[in-house]
């Protein structure tokens, strides 16, 4: 079902794919982006206390 | 002995090993909801008679408009319980769900305008709806501002819970101003009260796409709620001991 | 009663020893006017049409940019600590703080904003809503500001950030003032608008001196 017709949305292409579009990657950046700072949280904080562990 | 369980639960080091657990039944929940969306958005619904296929973004922005005014309702919410039952997990909430509703404000803001655009023949109309999803985005961006501004993390979250909780006046605005204006904008085509004026088959995918919509929310919420509480407590034995954890892994 | 009564008494005592304060707003007003004056051209007409609005924004915009009066001088002087150490309820001492603005800064603003709309000719049922709906609305731009002013007070930035904050909250009044007087340009009824300020009026009068007290609690601890 994914044809000429679907990408050209009735002559909407512009406004329906923009919009679609738009969405997704907003959507991606903001599932994406809070899931690596946690990561680099976690390991900063192993990375610190290891540190502090040494040094005692 | 329920209100001892919830202080349980509510705890920061609670809510971040309960929210890990429910991590991948979120995450599935938000993809299965959005490709059975997308698909019924995309494809099985059919194109409006008026409108043709251009009624199709009505699946991104009906969703985003709506999750910009209930994130709100969290953040107001979760703040008034930090600010008057000084629960540490509403602060946090609070704090994490303000940049997800201004993003979704801008988004209903965008895709409503490329809505517009073909329907009404500009970009841009000054109704009252459209307006009111303006001044909201510029609510979430004092928001935020204030809390940065503010150093001390516990003063800031109980000054944001005021800001959040004299915006909230502004909603109730937001939400009766399609009554009170003649407008370019639609009626409202949900409502829990009246017969939805939209056809099953439309209705259908735009139900779904909110509730992934939502899920989606939840589901980074709780990420960037522990992202926060990971920097407010990084001191603390519990946080180091699953720092160390997960470096291990 | 007695403290509210004293910190009323002291503020409008501050505010007529310093002159320039209160006419600084007045003339920032017609400076506004000026200035929409010279960008909407020299058609009277439609200039007739916008200066109404145009009164409007300019009555907002003056109290946006003096709302830091109403605590800045006594955050930056100790007094304001002194006021949450007294034992008188601070919303009552808030309130007489906001009401002190509002005497000061907006009452001569809504007199100057009249007499502008007169000589700028536009048509006395107009100047009488814009009249109305200044005398309804100036106290809800003062007493929402003023939770915005406790909110910010003494923060870097925080005239600019005041601004971000407050012009939100204030649009829903300027929204209903302005419809008002278009309405009455258009020889409508304005009684729907001038219900919704003064309900407005009435919601900020009795939440805005609370949440403000609450907002300089949680700032000054």
């Amino acid at each position: 079902m994914i044809n000429e017709q679907f990408f050209a949305m009735g002559g909407y292409a512009f406004y329906v794919w923009l919009s679609y579009g738009l969405s997704t990657v907003i959507l991606l950046l903001n599932a994406v982006l809070p899931a690596r700072k946690e990561r680099k949280l976690l390991l900063a904080i192993a990375e610190r206390s290891r540190e502090k562990a040494t040094i005692k | 002995m329920i209100l001892t369980r919830f202080h349980k639960y509510a705890s920061p080091k609670y809510f971040y090993s309960w929210s890990l657990k429910l991590r991948p039944w979120l995450a599935t929940a938000c993809v299965l909801l959005f490709v059975s969306g997308l698909v019924g958005a995309l494809f099985l619904a059919p194109a409006d008679y008026q409108q043709g296929e251009s009624f199709r973004i009505i699946y991104v922005h009906v969703p985003a408009a709506w999750m910009s005014l209930f994130i709100y309702m969290v953040m107001a919410a979760s703040g008034a319980l930090g600010l008057i039952w000084r629960i540490k997990l509403g602060d946090v909430m609070a704090r994490a769900s303000a940049p997800l509703g201004a993003w979704f404000t801008f988004l209903a803001l965008v895709t409503g305008s490329l809505w517009g655009k073909p329907m009404w023949g500009t970009y841009w109309v000054w109704d009252a709806r459209l307006t009111s999803e303006l001044i909201l985005l510029f609510l979430y961006l004092g928001y935020i501002a204030l809390q940065g501004a503010i150093e001390d993390r516990r003063i800031a979250a109980r000054t944001g819970a005021i800001l959040a909780l004299v915006g909230t006046v502004n909603i109730p605005i937001i939400h009766y101003s399609v009554e009170w204006w003649n407008t370019l904008h639609q009626g409202p085509t949900v409502s829990k009260l009246d017969v939805p004026s939209i056809d099953t088959t439309m209705l259908v995918p735009l139900l779904i796409m909110s509730l992934a919509y939502t899920c989606y929310f939840i589901t980074i919420l709780f990420t960037r709620a522990r992202c926060e509480i990971l920097e407010f407590e990084r001191n603390t034995s519990w946080v180091k001991e699953r720092a160390l954890q997960m470096e291990a892994v | 009663m007695n403290a509210a009564k004293a910190v009323l008494l002291r503020d409008l005592k501050r505010y007529l020893r310093r002159r320039q304060d209160l006419f600084q707003p007045l003339v920032f007003f017609v400076i506004v006017i000026t200035l929409l004056a010279l960008a909407v051209g020299p058609d009277a007409q439609i200039f007739a049409t916008v200066a109404p609005a145009g009164v409007w924004v300019a009555v907002l915009l003056a109290t946006t940019i003096n709302l830091d009066a109403m605590f800045l001088s006594d955050y930056q002087d100790g007094t304001l600590e002194q006021l949450l150490l007294s034992p008188a309820a601070l919303p009552g001492l808030v309130a007489a703080k906001i009401f002190a603005h509002w005497l000061a800064t907006a009452c001569p603003q809504i007199v100057i904003a009249t007499f502008v709309a007169t000589v700028l000719g536009i048509e006395s049922q107009v100047v009488a809503a814009l009249g109305a709906t200044l005398l309804l609305g100036s106290p809800i731009l003062s007493l929402v500001g003023a939770i915005a002013s406790a909110l910010t007070v003494g923060l870097r930035g925080g005239a600019m950030l005041q601004a971000l904050i407050i012009l939100p909250l204030y649009m829903p009044t300027l929204i209903f003032g302005s419809a008002a007087v278009h309405n009455a340009a258009l020889e409508l009824p304005i009684g729907a608008e001038l219900y919704f300020l003064a309900g407005l009026a009435v919601m900020s009068a009795s939440l805005a001196p609370v949440g403000a007290a609450a907002a300089l609690k949680i700032r000054l601890g």
